[in-house]
């Protein structure tokens, strides 16, 4: 049978890799899918609490979720696209300006 | 016994699929996992009964943000391999596995709201006449509670639609492939002719 705790499980192994890719990542647009991957894995956090606790109010975060991560998709690409017309780059190390 | 089966299928399919993004070299392939991973998850909210979750997610995430992705991945340079500097890889294991811990453990402790009511049940379209359904429950609670929320959410997405265009739509005329000095020029030059400046 699968309760709560499997997809909260599953959840916290998606957003675990998310962050793994967060972490490891050097590339920008790589680390803007693993943004993706961490959002992806709180949105199943939420349905599967909405669902075990006959409550709606999850879904509707899920919802708000999703409109956030479409938004910062459409800014942060487009600040990609500017980075890299004037950089030639979008590696990480290249915006650290201040060597320390 | 049939919710058990796509549970772990699904499950599989979709760790299968993040790890490959997280782990290719390839943006391209980064960029396709990724996609099959969304529409995977889809099925979860099916399987959760939440089916305008579900519609959501396939039609924003693989519709929208993959493709504008997709678009992006012109700009750059995509065919080649993505190489990083991983100045310590063992490290961020660590410190990712360290914080997968901690999170299991606040999963697993007590659940403080245990006993709560729930506000909006399933099922509350019916209370106001409606046919019963997940997208008529979630239109009845977005459109009461949830509503200056979801206002405030469109505002939001048409700020950040003027701010790519913005952002991404300057110098659009010139060719960021001819890196050249004497063939921008060259490009320039035959631009004003055309516009009979």
């Amino acid at each position: 049978m699968i309760t709560l705790n499997s997809y909260l499980i599953l959840s916290t192994i998606l957003f675990s890799i998310g962050l793994l890719g967060a972490t490891r990542r050097k590339n920008l647009l790589m680390l803007f899918f693993s943004t993706e991957i961490m959002l992806n894995a709180v949105n199943i956090a939420f349905a599967a609490i909405s669902k075990f606790h006959g409550d709606l109010t999850g879904q509707m975060f899920a919802f708000f979720v999703v409109a956030i991560a479409a938004s910062e998709v459409a800014v942060g690409l487009g600040l990609l696209i500017l980075w890299f017309k004037r950089h030639n780059t979008i590696d990480l190390d290249s915006l650290q300006k201040m060597g320390g | 016994m049939f919710e058990v089966v796509a549970f772990y299928l699904f499950a599989i399919l979709t760790i299968a699929m993040f790890t490959i993004t997280v782990m290719t070299k390839n943006a391209l392939y980064a960029l396709s996992s990724l996609a099959a991973g969304m529409i995977f998850i889809s099925a979860f909210f099916f399987l959760l009964d939440a089916e305008f979750l579900g519609v959501v997610q396939i039609v924003v995430y693989t519709g929208a943000v993959m493709a504008l992705y997709a678009f992006g991945m012109m700009f750059f340079d995509s065919i080649n391999d993505v190489e990083e500097k991983i100045a310590n890889p063992r490290l961020t294991f660590l410190l990712t596995g360290s914080v997968a811990l901690i999170v299991v453990v606040i999963f697993m402790a007590p659940i403080v709201g245990a006993n709560i009511d729930a506000n909006y049940p399933m099922g509350i379209a019916s209370q106001y006449g409606g046919v019963t359904g997940n997208v008529q429950d979630v239109g009845v609670v977005l459109f009461t509670k949830y509503l200056i929320p979801f206002e405030v959410a469109a505002v939001m997405l048409l700020v950040a639609m003027i701010g790519g265009i913005i952002l991404a739509g300057k110098k659009m005329d010139r060719d960021i492939i001819l890196d050249t000095e004497e063939e921008q020029e060259h490009l320039h030059a035959f631009v004003t002719k055309k516009d009979g400046v």
